[in-house]
């Protein structure tokens, strides 16, 4: 068997829901504190993804990274390559997908934690960045942790985004969703099973670890 | 040291209005639940931003609506004590306290924790601490950070009766030794009375003039006062002809002058004294009365008593012995003149 696409697949999801990560917490950090209407808007904005059909981002990807868009010709220009149908065209496909779990868990906890210990830590003259690095996040990690593994399981199984913008090339694009359609559709059923078998259990596991960092309590949410 | 405080803010129906000013004393917010005491202290520290009015700390402006004057809560240098310790989760008791310590001064950790009867407890989390504990390393924190002005909310409210009493010394004796400007919020009017100098009453999102502790516990002015400091026999009064009439209570008492604004009267409910323990000397209204129903207490007894000729009831608060004498004699209680209060709206 050839192990290709489960490289692929875990280097693609480590390096998107590693940007995931960063940009999801600190959208959530900065929606929180927007007033009302502002806040609506972009919440809205950063959790649409998470309800269209990844096809549709897909198609919208490819309008701005194909060959023909103004980024293509850019990029076609100055380095003689291309974005799409490279591995790493699936990133910015699965960075999108998975951004709305990260933000959405990281939000939550944001949420939960309990102002006045923030209000405290102001009228003590710590720093916003002190209390960000060193109250908020440590106190918001089973949280935040649970947000990250989340995101990385999502981006392991994109399937419909990622076969738009990277395709299937075996040992290029292929990754494991990708190759389990491709297996069927070429009545290689078999083989299929064995990349379906493989999903299933990477993914049991990981909703498993998703589970227990979610089960213990955070410190400073009120119960 | 001082603290001057002008501010409006609207909170959907709510409306804050509130001025007062302090300086080196021990000042009380006093009023019941939803009254804006501790949103007043959240627009003094900085965490809510008023809408409008100044706020003054130590001749520094720290808010100026009219000049957009905002200082963040981090410049203002207020010392916070919040109702549920706010102490941070992922912290040691050691931490917390270091963790707002200028740099060069945290070599004096020890003494902060040793001043503050922090000592073993040093590596324990917040959540490892008891009520009192806790509130002894917020106190301690709060303290290390050098306030200007340090600011209680309902500090005691969480803990149980028997710790109350003992963190109202220590909280007291730091804030003695602290010597600044001290604004205290509670809707206790004993423990207003014990740790404040003087009172600000609030009601409704309002406040009255600052005043004395003495003024207000021993003669309110107004109906809102008479209520905090826990009067209970309250009735509408007018005054006639010479006389301040009470129907309720079946009260009339001679007043030549004509007391402005004149709507309520209240007794003191433990003041009032069988007719037969008073000498011919005591100044006082003598009525008839009949009990209504008899509560009974662990050191005195509470009666509910109908005056005759008057459908109000009285409260009134009887010793245990006295009341065990009260069937031998004819049912008349005598009210001295003194504790009848007068008040307006």
């Amino acid at each position: 068997m050839d192990w290709f696409p489960l490289y692929n697949s875990l280097r693609i999801s480590f390096v998107a829901s590693f940007i995931t990560f960063f940009i999801g917490i600190f959208m959530a950090y900065y929606i929180v504190k927007l007033p009302g209407v502002l806040k609506g808007f972009f919440d809205t904005l950063l959790t649409i993804p998470m309800v269209l059909p990844p096809t549709v981002v897909g198609f919208l990807l490819l309008k701005v990274l194909s060959p023909k868009s103004s980024l293509g010709i850019l990029v076609k220009k100055y380095f003689d390559t291309t974005i799409t149908m490279k591995w790493y065209a699936a990133i910015f496909a699965v960075v999108i997908v998975t951004l709305p779990l990260m933000y959405r868990t990281a939000r939550s906890s944001f949420e939960a934690f309990d102002k006045n210990i923030i209000a405290a830590g102001k009228t003590l003259s710590l720093s916003n960045s002190y209390i960000f690095w060193r109250i908020l996040l440590p106190n918001c990690k089973e949280g935040i942790i649970a947000g990250f593994v989340l995101a990385f399981a999502r981006g392991l199984g994109e399937y419909g985004a990622t076969s738009m913008v990277a395709g299937y090339i075996a040992n290029s694009t292929a990754t494991i969703s990708t190759t389990v359609a491709y297996f069927w559709q070429t009545n290689q059923d078999s083989q299929a099973m064995n990349w379906v078998l493989v999903n299933i259990g990477i993914s049991f596991v990981v909703m498993l670890i998703v589970n227990i960092f979610e089960k213990k309590n955070s410190y400073g949410r009120r119960s | 040291m001082s603290l001057y405080c002008k501010i409006k803010k609207r909170l959907g129906a709510f409306t804050l209005d509130v001025k007062f000013e302090a300086t080196d004393e021990n000042v009380a917010l006093m009023g019941g639940s939803g009254c804006g005491k501790s949103m007043t202290l959240r627009c003094i520290a900085g965490v809510e931003t008023p809408d409008s009015g100044k706020i003054i700390i130590n001749g520094k402006t720290v808010f100026d609506a009219e000049k957009k004057i905002n200082l963040s809560p981090q410049k203002r240098k207020v010392g916070f004590l919040f109702q549920d310790y706010a102490l941070f989760p992922n912290m040691t008791v050691k931490k917390n306290i270091m963790a707002v310590m200028a740099k060069e001064k945290r070599c004096n950790i020890d003494k902060f924790i040793s001043a503050y009867h922090l000592t073993g407890l040093e590596e324990r989390l917040p959540s490892e601490l008891s009520g009192g504990q806790k509130q002894r390393c917020a106190l301690a924190r709060m303290m290390a950070c050098e306030p200007e002005i340090i600011m209680l909310d309902e500090p005691f409210s969480a803990l149980d009766s028997y710790l109350r009493w003992q963190m109202e010394q220590e909280v007291i004796s730091a804030v003695k030794e602290f010597g600044k400007t001290v604004l205290f919020v509670s809707h206790d009017r004993d423990e207003v009375f014990r740790i404040s100098d003087k009172v600000v009453v609030m009601e409704h999102g309002k406040n009255e003039k600052i005043c004395s502790k003495h003024a207000l516990y021993i003669k309110p002015k107004t109906y809102t006062d008479a209520l905090l400091i826990g009067c209970k026999n309250i009735c509408q009064a007018y005054w006639k002809r010479g006389r301040v009439l009470a129907p309720d209570y079946g009260l009339e008492l001679e007043c030549n002058e004509n007391f402005d604004g004149l709507s309520y009267l209240c007794i003191r409910t433990k003041r009032i004294l069988p007719a037969f323990l008073t000498t011919p000397s005591t100044d006082a209204l003598l009525l008839e009365y009949e009990i209504v129903s008899v509560t009974e207490g662990v050191f005195s007894d509470i009666l509910m008593i109908k005056p005759q000729n008057a459908d109000g009831l009285i409260r009134w608060e009887i010793q245990k012995d006295v009341y065990a004498q009260l069937h031998k004699y004819p049912r008349v209680m005598a009210i001295p003149r003194t504790e009848i209060l007068l008040l307006t709206k």
